[in-house]
């Protein structure tokens, strides 16, 4: 199979598609924490990180398989992400965006100072074990899992956390454990695609997993529509593909990727897909057929 | 039979007495009314009963349970359902989904099940979809399901508010000021349908409400807050007599 579609698919292509792979596991992972359980995550690259640099390092070093290394790369991550959870029982909002933020800088400045991980040159020489396949093997079984939870009782008392805290505390819902496993899932997530993503790049550095590429996370789930996992998939594969399509503007890139998301967040200020469900469409389309 | 019973509840807030030593006994299957002058405390019980605050001193029992510094969820569980003064629905979920959230307290199945759609979570599922269904029907919202909540009029979000409650099957049910913003049929339809809950579910409520008809032909037992005290208990036609309650709560008479 991934000789078949390195033979016919452009080499350049088939970058961006794992990718865009790699960004919708980072995304549905952001999603569950900040787009599902409302909790404004700013850090989700810090938990990236921490995936990468563990699986990393036990693949080169310990010689360790592959799976077993993505793995505990995202175990580690959930780890971290329940620490990090835990304080938001107290914070809300800004507040948690901000302990969110400095999180992730202090595991940034952890790995330019630690030597096993390479200082701020990082790592390099990863067997590039992270394949078209396994990443998009890897993605199928998230989202059906992402969908599968979300449609649960879990998934629903997340949601109504989101939506109103104390009357889902009323409603029986012990928010304390559910906002720490929404943060130790969604890190979960984030530890995995950080592995996946040093198993393809082969070479990953500290700078890689800075400030920017959270908040370009956090886009993904924004731009999509918070809590839709359609709308992180498709806030993932346009936050990908955009900047390789604006190249053609070579140095106004940045300039216009910022411009297109304004303009988005003006015309569709819930995510392009954040108020869009099927039960609507049915009904508009439904309408039309009689009038 | 007792099923509340509060004793010496007294809360501060910033050295400002919201109540002051509030008795109160509710028996099995009653409709208990509690009336009083704004700020008079009534909503500060029932956060006191739900768990949001721990009072400053007194007990609360509920069927001989101390409820005392438990946290809200875990009250919920043993069975107590309430509804808000200012609705707190979840907007951006449909009708039926906020029911279905109610009945959270009642079902067990955990993240793992759920993840993997195990047969508890999808045994679960479908007794909660019928559930939720029949809820919606006994308050008039079935229709409505897939509506998002905050799409519903002022009324019927009350009586979401209510199925929402009720998912949770409560032994005792308290309702803030459920007839607030209704107009005079809505609320000879709340009436109906709060007997209607009773009986059915055989349920004890409790409620604060500011409408005196409606506490005055609802109610069997009414008790009249004023400035954190409580100033009277009785029937609606004792505490229509009181004088300390005509005073200083329904004004005298000319």
């Amino acid at each position: 199979m991934e000789a078949f579609l390195t033979q016919y698919i452009d080499a350049y292509y088939l970058r961006i598609f794992v990718l865009i792979g790699i960004n919708i596991i980072l995304a549905l992972g952001l999603n569950l924490i900040t787009g599902v359980t409302g909790q404004l995550s700013m850090g989700h690259a810090g938990f990236m990180s921490i995936g990468a640099y563990t699986a990393a390092i036990l693949t080169m070093q310990y010689q360790a398989p592959f799976w077993a290394a993505l793995l505990a790369g995202a175990l580690l991550a959930a780890f971290f992400g329940f620490l990090i959870g835990i304080p938001t029982l107290r914070l809300e909002g800004d507040y948690l965006a901000m302990v969110t933020i400095g999180f992730a800088e202090i595991i940034r400045v952890f790995f330019l100072n630690f030597e096993p991980g390479g200082k701020a040159v990082g790592l390099y020489g990863m067997p590039p074990n992270t394949t078209f396949v396994l990443v998009w093997g890897i993605v199928i079984v998230v989202i059906l899992l992402n969908a599968k939870l979300l449609d649960s009782r879990t998934g629903r008392a997340l949601y109504a956390i989101r939506e109103n805290e104390i009357a889902a505390e009323a409603s029986g819902i012990d928010t304390t454990r559910m906002k720490v496993l929404a943060f130790t899932v969604g890190s979960f997530l984030g530890g995995l695609a950080g592995g996946l993503y040093a198993h393809y790049m082969s070479y990953i550095a500290p700078q890689d997993f800075g400030f920017m590429k959270s908040i370009e996370i956090l886009n993904m789930v924004v731009l999509g529509g918070m809590g839709s996992i359609p709308g992180s998939i498709l806030g993932a594969v346009i936050l990908t593909i955009a900047p390789e399509m604006l190249r053609i503007v070579a140095d106004y890139r940045l300039l216009f990727y910022g411009g297109l998301l304004v303009i988005l967040m003006i015309f569709r200020p819930n995510g392009l897909l954040g108020d869009v469900r099927i039960y609507d469409i049915k009904k508009r389309w439904f309408k039309k057929e009689v009038g | 039979m007792e099923i509340l019973k509060l004793t010496g509840i007294t809360q501060e807030f910033g050295g400002l007495r919201a109540l002051d030593s509030i008795d109160m006994t509710v028996k099995q299957g009653q409709i208990y009314g509690i009336i009083g002058p704004n700020g008079a405390g009534k909503t500060t019980l029932f956060n006191i009963i739900t768990g949001i605050y721990v009072p400053v001193e007194g007990t609360i029992h509920f069927h001989g349970q101390e409820l005392k510094a438990m946290s809200p969820h875990k009250v919920a569980k043993l069975g107590i359902g309430r509804t808000f003064q200012n609705i707190r629905l979840f907007n951006k979920l449909s009708v039926i989904d906020n029911v279905r959230v109610g009945s959270h307290a009642i079902n067990k199945s955990g993240f793992i099940s759920d993840l993997f759609g195990l047969p508890l979570a999808r045994r679960e599922e479908g007794q909660i979809m019928i559930r939720a269904g029949r809820l919606l029907n006994l308050v008039g919202l079935y229709e409505k399901r897939d509506e998002y909540a905050d799409n519903l009029s002022y009324g019927e979000q009350r009586r979401l508010e209510i199925a929402r409650a009720l998912a949770l099957k409560p032994s005792l049910l308290l309702l803030d000021e459920p007839a607030a913003g209704m107009n005079a049929s809505e609320k000879v339809e709340l009436i109906e349908l709060i007997y209607r809950i009773r009986e059915e579910m055989k349920l004890t409520i409790l409620l604060v409400e500011h409408d005196m008809n409606l506490v005055m032909n609802l109610c069997e037992i009414i008790a009249v807050l004023n400035y954190g005290r409580k100033i009277a208990e009785g029937n609606p036609e004792e505490t229509k007599n009181n004088e300390a309650v005509i005073s200083s709560y329904l004004g005298v008479e000319a």
